[in-house]
């Protein structure tokens, strides 16, 4: 047995570690770090950035702008980024619609949309879940009938992470409410978000942010060219979408930037004239949770391993990635939050914008709003709860 | 023994509640949190006809002469609407007036509060003292026969709505004095804001804040000891505050539970959720049990370490009470639990300031265990 990444591996690292030092952007870092909204321009930038690199979209084929790098690459890379703090990469273009493109799409849907998720020039956005539908997905009900040649698409889509700043959504959409299965009436349709009778309105968290959506669909006309494989297969498109690499899912590398900083800023907190460091049992935490993350990053390297073995990912056991990675983020951003003790209750100045005032301090101001909003890591993208379910039926057979 | 509420305090929480089912559900509160002031001079003006603000002020000044047991009620029924009303800072201070403040001050401003003329703001927490009651660098420096106070407070609960500020302040290397000092006083300058929680604070820079011998508040010297024992009254007084916010947030999620259909079933009917629930059901019943024990021993310690240690005991049970349960209400609801949109998201934001006021879990096992 061996832990440890081969001298390849390590050159590796560093080329991207040392890459990612010279060109991220020192606003973007600044932003990320001191967890600052991102604005679309943002997002883009380093989109491009990335994309101008050749490293945009590691895992597609080389064909269509793919790295060819294995497994382990791809991993070290987008740890690094996270480690880096870079702003995220919206997964909906170049991770999710894309790889469904890539498997399913046909060569003009391929030539049509790639390069242009691959050049940032399209902000896609993931139209899943519904009002009535969230941990089942299934019984989703948007309509889409079809009349010649386009749906005409009506419903409403919830929680919509960045329509407000998207030029196409992905949506699963009932084509058939009669079959007896209901996974075989549902359709994975393309709009372009400009189509009339798409409606956005804001959801707001409760932090105060505005990330996410509902979408309403009233009378929506989308061209039958934008159905993405057969009508009715929308649910293995979305089941091979699952099933794609989710190695990443951990956040390791996001984690581990989180717990130096951490590590610094409790260092600079005082009580009884001495660093929170040196209290045991804060110390104690923080300790517990370093641990935890050094299980998980063996865990993952363990996954990757079995993958590169197999060349198939680890199936429902990812799911533990997900569990752990989250509860790990949700627990360094309490600990950020409980290392200010009192002085964590300031919210936002009253007659000025966040961070327009500059005796307030914006950034301890920040920390229980980003605890609060890191509730939601543990409910989006499949719940622990779905996820534990998916452990216990698939690899435990309870 | 006897857990009930007294007929008059069972009255005063009967009358609390109907206020806030009638004029402070979450769709006024919204408005006032939304408002300029960020608190509202009507509600404050029921809460003094209702007799709230006489509760905690002495007969011989117009008041009730009521205690912890008797403001319980009145903070759960608070907890439950999520009030964002300077209550507890106001309490606080005429806390400190009543049992410390010279007959002048009493009747200056005690009869005025319990009229709803006058609120309260404790200037105590500074930069550097954490949960540290004993740590007040702010100074005061004695001039023409009063002082000078100077320093910086931070995260002064009410600050930017209070008339008065009760300032501590250095006035030996062996203690600090406490000082009634005019919000509005050359030299002092408020920085507000609004609290994660949605209520009004504010940083207190004092530059040279001249005072004469009459603002000093108790004896010189004497600061701690009355800061102590207001903070800990006040710290039972949230520990009832939260036990109403953590109803609300169960009653939400039980009801969500129950009505929220997936896979063709409530939720509810999933045994991974049942415990989940479960158990927020016994930590609030748990949490109950200390919110009583802390209003009791505030009222009516044998001393003060008796006091301390079960003020201490029941706030670590609520501060990871109001971890727990808050955390969980979110989890239970799904995505609809992380909007604003609904109360719970409110209430949770509540649980958790509170988990982290007058203390959190940690400073509180610190200062239990020390206690033998
Ligand atoms: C910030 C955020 C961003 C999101 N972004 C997107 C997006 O871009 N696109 C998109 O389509 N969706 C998005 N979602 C939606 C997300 O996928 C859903 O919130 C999630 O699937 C849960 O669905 P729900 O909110 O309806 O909760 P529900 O499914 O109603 O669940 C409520 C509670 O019940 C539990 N539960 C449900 N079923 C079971 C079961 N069988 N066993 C045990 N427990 C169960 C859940 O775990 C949860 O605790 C986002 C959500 C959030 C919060």
């Amino acid at each position: 047995m061996d832990l440890s990444y081969s001298p390849e591996e390590l050159a590796f690292r560093d080329e991207v570690r040392g890459w990612l030092k010279d060109n991220l952007p020192d606003d973007l870092r600044r932003k990320v770090a001191e967890y600052e909204e991102l604005s679309r321009d943002d997002l883009l930038r380093w989109h491009r950035i990335l994309a101008k690199k050749g490293w945009v979209a590691p895992s597609w084929p080389k064909e269509w702008g793919g790295t060819g790098w294995n497994v382990v690459q791809r991993y070290i890379f987008e740890e690094e980024c996270g480690y880096a703090g870079t702003p995220p990469l919206i997964p909906f273009g170049l991770s999710m619609c894309a790889p469904v493109l890539i498997k399913f799409g046909t060569e003009a849907q391929k030539k049509r949309f790639l390069p242009r998720i691959y050049n940032g020039e399209d902000f896609w956005c993931q139209g899943y879940s519904e009002p009535g539908s969230g941990s089942d997905l299934a019984s989703l009900k948007t309509k889409a009938v079809r009349q010649g040649d386009h749906y005409v698409v009506n419903g409403q889509k919830i929680w919509t992470t960045l329509a407000h700043y998207a030029d196409w959504i992905f949506c699963l959409v009932r084509t058939d409410s009669e079959s007896a299965k209901r996974q075989e009436g549902i359709s994975f349709l393309l709009f372009d978000m400009k189509t009339p009778g798409i409606t956005v309105r804001p959801l707001i968290l409760l932090d105060g942010g505005h990330e996410v959506n509902e979408v309403f669909f009233d009378d929506v006309k989308v061209p039958v060219e934008n159905l993405v494989f057969e009508e009715g297969k929308g649910w293995t498109v979305a089941k091979y979408l699952l099933g794609h690499e989710r190695m990443g899912t951990g956040r390791i590398g996001a984690s581990k930037r989180e717990l130096t900083k951490l590590k610094e800023f409790a260092a600079a907190q005082k009580k009884d004239g001495k660093s929170m460091l040196e209290d045991a049992r804060f110390r104690d935490k923080l300790s517990r949770v370093e641990v935890e993350l050094m299980a998980l990053e063996i865990t993952n390297l363990r996954f990757l391993d079995q993958m590169r073995r197999s060349g198939n990912p680890p199936g429902a056991d990812v799911s533990m990635l997900k569990i752990k990675g989250t509860e790990i983020q949700q627990t360094l951003s309490e600990l950020m939050m409980q290392a200010v003790g009192p002085l964590a209750q300031p919210f936002r100045p009253v007659d000025a914008p966040v961070a327009a005032r500059d005796d307030f301090d914006a950034f301890v101001a920040s920390l229980a709003p980003r605890y609060g909003n890191m509730r939601k890591t543990t409910i989006y993208a499949g719940s622990n709860e779905i996820q534990r379910n998916i452990i216990s039926k698939m690899t435990l057979g309870l | 023994m006897d857990f009930e509420y007294s007929e008059e305090q069972q009255l005063l929480a009967d009358s609390v509640q109907r206020f806030i089912q009638k004029d402070y559900d979450f769709e006024a509160r919204k408005k006032i949190v939304a408002s300029d002031a960020g608190y509202s001079e009507d509600a404050w003006r029921t809460f003094a006809e209702m007799g709230l603000l006489g509760l905690p002020v002495p007969q011989d000044f117009g008041g009730f002469g009521g205690g912890a047991l008797d403001l319980m009620a009145v903070m759960e029924a608070f907890g439950d609407g999520l009030v964002v009303e300077p209550y507890l800072p106001t309490v606080l201070g005429a806390r400190i007036i009543a049992h410390a403040g010279a007959k002048a001050q009493q009747k200056a401003i005690l009869p005025a509060l319990a009229e709803g003329r006058m609120k309260l703001a404790l200037a105590h927490t500074e930069r550097n003292s954490r949960y540290d009651l004993a740590h007040v660098e702010t100074t005061a420096t004695p001039s023409e026969g009063g002082w000078l106070l100077s320093g910086e407070k931070r995260v002064v609960l009410g600050a930017p709505l209070a008339d008065k500020l009760i300032v501590s302040a250095a006035t030996s290397k062996r203690g600090f004095s406490l000082f009634l000092v005019d919000r509005t006083a050359p030299g002092v300058e408020v920085k507000a804001y609004r609290t994660f929680d949605e209520m009004r604070a504010g940083d207190v820079a004092l530059d040279n804040v001249r005072v004469d011998k009459k603002a000093l508040v108790g004896k010189k010297n004497a600061g701690l000891a009355l800061v102590e024992e207001a903070v800990d009254f006040a710290t039972a007084l949230i520990c009832a505050e939260a036990i109403g916010a953590m109803k609300s947030a169960n009653d939400a999620t039980l009801e969500y539970l129950k009505t929220r259909k997936q896979f063709g079933v409530p939720i509810g009917t999933f045994q991974a959720l049942q415990h989940r629930m479960v158990d927020m059901y016994i930590t609030a019943e748990q949490a109950r049990s200390m919110a009583c024990l802390a209003a009791s021993k505030a009222d009516s310690a044998s001393d003060a370490d008796d006091r301390r240690r079960a003020i201490s005991a029941a706030k670590i049970k609520i501060a990871d009470a109001c971890r727990q349960i808050s955390q969980e209400a979110i989890q239970l609801h799904g995505g609809m639990g992380m909007t604003e949109e609904l109360k719970v998201s409110h209430a949770f934001r509540r649980l958790t300031m509170i988990a982290q006021q007058f203390g959190d879990a940690d400073h509180h096992l610190e200062r239990f265990a020390a206690l033998g």
